[in-house]
């Protein structure tokens, strides 16, 4: 059954369903990127929950038209124009009124959900009797999906697709710049706007899959999943969004596989799973790796510590530092240094003092800046630099020799 | 209207309306000024999860259970939205929008996949709760206030959130100057040895309980609404903490009131014969508060900003 749904070999609908969802889910990742290092993530759930209101206009203008009531493109139509007017009501109170741009999304997010609500019970009494489904927009259904519905979310998503690649430039400026993006003679509200109509592309293209609730997961856990893996934009942009159509498609098939599986919390929690695999091990920012780097650097300071004390004869009882000293064959059992432990710590001793010169050393404060008690000196200064300061160090004084 | 239709069918879901629309704004004025409304947004979505696994836990439907396994969540949410923004070093709202929407989503997966045909539990409930059913059967008119054995009929969702609104108030009573101070001078309130992080998270803790028992009873657009719109309402009329809290007390009561009745009866006047989601239009009422104080409150503008 897996097997078979990942093969996309479950029937036409089903196949429909998933390719439609993979379409959205690369649209969804790509321009969520540019949403999320503009650090305005959460703006993509105030415009999801604002088209429910008018999801519930178009469907009532629809059947006062003498129309079905259910077209699906007319409720797209309707919920881009609720969620475009969202937007411009939390850009209004951002820059007309003192309120901060996170209180303005939550009273645009839940004032007009609320309000959707009340047009959705008005419709529930208008036709009584008359199934609406109008529900299935709060969660998502592809349960009884259509040929038009699923070619309606298949050319959205490319095109959002589309657009994304040809503004992809101004975008990454913006995100990255907007000062420097102005000066260059970029629109930069203009571009906020872009980024922002793409969003809402989606947002509304998505509605039918996995519902206005979800939306925003498909929007916002893609470009964090991918930016533990990369810090170039146009690879974190690439990688989102096959992400994004990786846990669309695996979600859509897996929930296609067998019933009481909803195809939106499926997809969201497909990707969360990528997420949670990239917070814990991706290289570099994981949580893995982060560990290992900090048991790294305890180590070398532990034996760093460690051969400094056998160099000046001071007893070591600190349990790790005695360990790694004997696993390196630097010390024997009983604590007392091998010959090679001798030699390693009269080194460190004699970089220490290598050190306390550089750092004393006016002319050298370049190199003193990079002191850290780890690093080799050798790393920092060339042959001839470390022979002067070890003329000046001196050799041993008052020995006859 | 008599009291003897109003006190049974009216009263009951108009208090806990305004107690639940007070309990949400009074810890809302300190979210919104410490930038960090969309917890409350974050809070009631992570809501359904919780009542969903007490439900599976105690396999019954029942209050006590649900707001335990509703606040633990809240708990676990906090928890991870921490841990993901300083483990992977990520913006606090994207972190949030990962926390809240995967265990929105876990929390729906569940309850597809438990038989709950028997009981009343799916997520439209949870959305936009059920106000208009918690009234007072045992009531027959205003006497019924002064008589035991009716008033032992009170539907359990009032006494409940009238304890947590007596609790939202005396934290913020008992914490008024930490609370203040390190609200707007975190800094400061440092320097004065306050333990700002915990003060930061008792706040959370303390919306994240205001939150679970209202939405027991109103669902979760109230809370959200809730939480933001009266504080937000409150803070364009007035440059004073102590007056924008009694500002948004004002408006929490009148989106209540009004929401209530005009859902109740705003269709009636209409000619319609049914009913409307009293919460939304609650949260609705709310948003056109917040509007007028938009476009006419007194201290809209933000200080030091020209005038429009």
């Amino acid at each position: 059954m897996w097997l078979e749904a990942l093969t996309l070999q479950l029937g036409y609908n089903a196949t429909l369903v998933t390719l439609g969802a993979m379409a959205l889910g690369i649209a969804a990742g790509v321009t969520g990127t540019f949403l999320f290092l503009r650090k305005r993530a959460l703006v993509s759930d105030a415009i999801s929950h604002a088209t429910l209101p008018g999801v519930g206009i178009a469907f009532m203008l629809m059947v006062a038209l003498g129309g079905d009531g259910r077209s699906l493109i007319g409720l797209l139509l309707g919920s881009a124009a609720s969620a475009g007017f969202g937007l411009l009501c939390i850009g209004w109170l951002t820059k007309y009124t003192r309120l901060a741009e996170d209180a303005a999304i939550g009273a645009v997010l839940s004032v007009f959900f609320g309000f959707g609500i009340v047009l959705l019970t008005i419709i529930q009494n208008l036709s009584a009797g008359r199934q609406a489904g109008l529900e299935s927009f709060l969660l998502g259904s592809t349960a009884g999906m259509l040929w038009n519905d699923a070619i309606i979310i298949a050319v959205g998503g490319t095109l959002t697709l589309l657009l994304v690649v040809a503004m992809r430039r101004p975008m990454t400026l913006v995100a990255f710049d907007p000062e420097y993006a102005a000066a260059r003679g970029v629109n930069v509200d203009r571009i906020d706007l872009a980024i922002m109509a793409l969003v809402m592309a989606v947002t509304v293209v998505g509605l039918k899959i996995v519902g206005l609730i979800l939306i925003v997961a498909m929007l916002i856990i893609p470009p964090v999943t991918a930016r533990f893996w990369s810090d170039r934009t146009d690879h974190v942009v690439i990688l989102s969004g096959v992400l994004g159509g990786a846990a669309a498609y695996i979600g859509a098939a897996f929930s296609a596989s067998a019933p009481a599986l909803p195809t939106g919390p499926i997809i969201v929690l497909v990707s969360f799973a990528f997420f949670a695999a990239s917070l814990l091990f991706a290289p570099g920012r994981g949580v893995l790796a982060a560990v290992l780097r900090h048991r790294r650097f305890q180590r070398r300071v532990h034996m760093r510590q460690g051969l400094l004390a056998l160099a000046q004869a001071q007893p070591i009882y600190e349990g790790y530092t005695l360990r790694l000293l004997k696993s390196a064959g630097l010390v024997q059992a009983d604590g007392v240094a091998t010959d090679r432990g001798k030699a390693r710590a009269a080194k460190a001793l004699r970089d220490e003092k290598r050190w306390e010169l550089v750092r004393a050393d006016q002319a050298m404060e370049g190199a003193a800046a990079l002191y850290d008690g780890l690093r080799d000196l050798e790393t920092v200064l060339t042959a001839d630099q470390i022979a002067e300061i070890d003329i000046k160090l001196g050799g041993p004084q008052g020995v006859p020799v | 209207m008599s009291g003897a239709e109003f006190v049974p069918l009216s009263l009951t879901p108009l208090l806990i309306g305004v107690f639940s629309a007070i309990a949400c704004a009074l810890p809302g004025n300190f979210l919104v000024l410490r930038r960090q409304a969309l917890i409350g947004d974050a809070i009631s979505h992570v809501v359904l999860p919780g009542i969903v696994v007490a439900f599976l836990v105690t396999g019954v439907v029942s209050a006590w259970p649900m707001m335990i396994g509703a606040a633990l969540a809240s708990l676990v949410a906090v928890g991870l939205i921490e841990a993901i923004r300083r483990l992977g070093k990520i913006e606090p709202g994207a972190a949030m929008g990962v926390t809240f929407t995967a265990m929105f989503a876990g929390g729906v997966l569940l309850l597809e996949q438990t038989d709950t045909s028997s009981v009343h539990l799916d997520v439209e409930h949870a959305l936009y709760g059920n106000l208009e059913s918690l009234i007072w059967l045992d009531a027959i008119g205003w006497e019924s206030l002064l008589d035991a054995s009716a008033l032992a009929g009170l539907p359990d969702e009032l006494l409940r959130i009238f304890m947590t609104l007596i609790g939202v108030c005396l934290f913020i009573g008992l914490f008024w100057r930490p609370l203040k101070v390190s609200t707007f001078d975190p800094g400061f309130a440092e320097a004065l040895g306050m333990r700002t992080g915990l003060i930061g998270l008792s706040l959370v803790v303390v919306a994240a309980v205001a939150a679970v028992a209202a939405f027991d009873a109103v669902g979760s657009i109230i809370v959200i609404a809730m939480f933001i719109c009266p504080p937000a309402a409150a803070r364009m009329m007035t440059n004073q903490l102590g007056k924008q809290i009694g500002w948004s007390v004002v408006f929490a009561m009148l989106s209540a009131i009004l929401g209530y009745v005009l859902a109740g009866y705003g269709p009636l006047w209409l000619g319609a014969n049914h009913a409307v989601s009293a919460a939304g239009m609650i949260a609705t009422i709310s948003g056109l508060l917040l509007a007028l104080a938009a476009i006419a409150g007194p201290c809209r503008h933000r200080s030091g900003a020209p005038a429009h």
